[in-house]
């Protein structure tokens, strides 16, 4: 499967010249830029690890291309995502988001069903790169 | 006594003179006989100017509940005094004096038209301001304000036509409201989607589709890239589909997109039925199920609307309102209520979503005006903005903004359009553009989800998307078949008529 998380993700994956424009977009509204990555893409796992800090201050986009590639290089069966966020009074939340790497291969999701009473159905959509330890999801 | 003592009400109807009375109601010529001036508490009829209803001196207070209407006297009446009547008849008066008035402090309840104003270009029409003080109105109730100020007095006889323009909500009795029940900050966080507008459609054919059928269009296009698919506003539970198999199917649909893309996705579960308890018994149900929305028409009414804002907000499901009905007394220029009043109402209420025009689709929207609206809906501070149909500075004291929804006749040639319209807080709705694509429903979707994409990468990297927009589409439909098809099929078909509900250039009043 090909995970559709981010602005982008109809879109063929971005060069790295088109996520410095996106970085420059983001510097120049005054968001601060940040990295994260993560080995579990299920829909409901928000808090995916952290690159270092927010990168706040900064006004050209090739220190964070820098760490964009430090991170793909460390962990290159993660997904990789750039945020940018808004911290203005009345936003205070994520302005951007876009993912700049994904693994080899994206093993995608299961949706399991219970079925209960009424026809009614509880559904859960199981990760399946959770199914090795955390980590190792991609062997990496 | 006073001679109009003697003239009862109704035989004044009958013989017309109702717009003689209030024309001749000017301080010139008063009530009590030629060249006598009546005291404030002489029983009769007086003008409702002379009672205290207008004051041009009186300077709004910061809590004061003000609106702006459009009045359109009735030919010989006065336009101060038709003002003046309108304040009262919007607050404590009636058609004649009360000795009861007098146990109470009076002179504080009374509404007060404080400036009238001729529009210009035409021809006799007035705006008329007028200031309520804050104890006219129960907190956090919409149904009690919209019972004096769209009260009686739409049906005046010596009005031809009122239109409630605007309204200040002032920062005092904005935080009587619970607001929306989750807002833009909120349902952008709970989806997991930034930095781009939503995109859904409305499930057709509206009527007919059994469950079965209709949760198909709903997994096709959320699997297409839609974010979310939408119940119309007359889909509740008839005799081809009754809303327990509908919520399953579309359920259904819902949780295998979800799988298939790993990208949060909702459908519109309209819960509007008969009565309140069916009402929560459908909410109640679309929560159980998992869903992370619910819908109600506007047709239920403000204080219905208002229990399923307290109820969206416990129970963590958004709420989308779609406003059915609004054309009844929002489109026509001179009588009935903008649809920027409207908005500021629903954000009150406490609704997430709201349908609030696309310009450019098949429904009414001068651009400006629509401007107006979003802006109402989605900004904190909303200054004074004539060219936009803004009577009012309006602060609503970090209460969360209300996501709007363009939908109605909108398609993926029209992108660039739409983006730069409204920017990255809105949700776009194609429907024929989604479910008439000819590769079928979820090409459809892609199409345009691959369209917003574009643009918005496009709009980002600094490019001129307005000028752009056509090409950059053309360019990205070259990868990809779903988006070349939909260029083919719609290309630049576009719904161009005059708008009924233009702004116009007008002084307003600085408060």
């Amino acid at each position: 499967m090909r995970l559709r998380h981010g602005a982008f993700s109809y879109l063929p994956d971005l060069t790295d010249d088109e996520i410095a424009a996106q970085v420059r977009y983001a510097l120049d509204q005054g968001w601060p830029v940040s990295i994260e990555h993560s080995d579990d893409p299920h829909p409901r796992n928000v808090y995916w690890e952290m690159w270092g800090l927010p990168m706040f201050d900064l006004t050209e986009p090739d220190g964070v291309l820098r760490e964009i590639n430090d991170c793909r290089s460390t962990f290159p069966g993660h997904y990789v995502r750039v945020m940018a966020y808004d911290a203005r009074l009345g936003r205070q939340t994520t302005a951007l988001s876009f993912l700049v790497q994904r693994p080899a291969e994206e093993p995608g999701f299961r949706l399991d069903r219970t079925e209960s009473d009424g026809r009614v159905q509880r559904y859960s959509v199981h990760s399946y790169a959770t199914e090795r330890p955390s980590g190792s999801c991609y062997g990496s | 006594m006073n001679p109009h003592l003697a003239i009862h009400p109704f035989e004044c109807i009958q013989q017309g003179r109702w717009q003689s009375i209030i024309g001749a109601m000017t301080p010139s010529n008063p009530v009590g006989g030629p060249g006598a001036t009546p005291a404030r508490w002489d029983p009769g009829v007086h003008s409702y100017a002379s009672m205290g209803y207008y004051d041009p001196d009186y300077i709004p207070k910061d809590t004061d509940v003000l609106a702006v209407f459009r009045v359109t006297p009735q030919d010989g009446v006065d336009p101060t005094e038709a003002a003046a009547a309108v304040a009262g008849e919007s607050s404590t008066a009636t058609w004649t004096v009360v000795w009861t008035d007098r146990l109470t402090a009076n002179t504080h309840y009374q509404a007060r038209a404080y400036q009238v104003d001729p529009v210009p270009g035409r021809p006799g029409e007035y705006m008329a301001y007028v200031a309520y003080d804050i104890d006219l109105f129960e907190e956090g109730s919409i149904a009690n304000l919209t019972s004096s100020i769209i009260g009686n007095v739409f049906g005046f006889k010596p009005l031809k036509a009122l239109r409630l323009e605007d309204m200040r909500i002032p920062v005092a009795y904005v935080k009587t409201f619970q607001g929306p029940a989750h807002g833009i900050v909120m349902e952008r966080e709970m989806l997991n989607k930034y930095g781009r507008p939503m995109l859904g459609a409305t499930i057709k054919p509206k009527l007919g589709l059994s469950a079965r059928n209709y949760g198909r269009v709903v997994y096709e296009a959320c699997r297409g890239g839609l974010d979310f698919t939408k119940d119309d506003e007359n889909i509740n539970s008839q005799p081809f589909m009754r809303w327990r198999d509908r919520f399953l199917y579309c359920m259904e649909g819902v949780n295998r997109a979800v799988a298939e893309t790993g990208e949060m996705k909702g459908h519109y579960l309209n819960i509007t039925a008969g009565t309140m308890e069916d009402m929560y018994e459908r909410a109640e149900f679309a929560k159980e199920l998992g869903s992370v929305v619910v819908m109600i028409d506007l047709t239920i009414g403000y204080t219905a609307m208002q229990s399923m804002a307290n109820w969206a907000r416990k129970n963590s499901v958004l709420l989308h309102l779609h406003r059915a009905g609004h054309s009844t007394y929002t489109r026509q220029k001179t009588h009935g209520v903008s649809f920027r009043v409207i908005s500021k109402w629903a954000r009150l209420i406490g609704v997430d979503h709201i349908h609030a025009g696309t310009v450019v689709g098949k429904l009414e929207g001068d651009p400006a005006t629509t401007r107006g609206f979003y802006d109402t809906l989605r900004e904190d501070h909303i200054p004074v903005n004539p060219a936009h149909g803004i009577y009012f500075d309006q602060d609503w004291a970090s209460m969360p903004g209300v996501m709007p929804v363009a939908s109605g006749g909108i398609h993926a040639g029209q992108m660039h359009q739409l983006v730069n319209m409204f920017g990255d807080d809105v949700i776009m709705q194609f429907g024929g553009g989604t479910i008439g694509h000819p590769f079928g429903i979820a090409a459809g979707a892609e199409a345009n989800r691959v369209a917003l994409e574009t643009i918005i990468k496009a709009r980002n990297e600094g490019r001129d998307i307005m000028r752009e927009g056509p090409d950059l589409l053309r360019a990205a439909a070259s990868r990809n078949k779903p988006l070349e098809a939909a260029l083919a099929t719609w290309g630049e078909i576009t719904f161009d008529y005059t708008s009924t509900d233009a702004p116009d250039a007008i002084p307003t009043a600085s408060v």
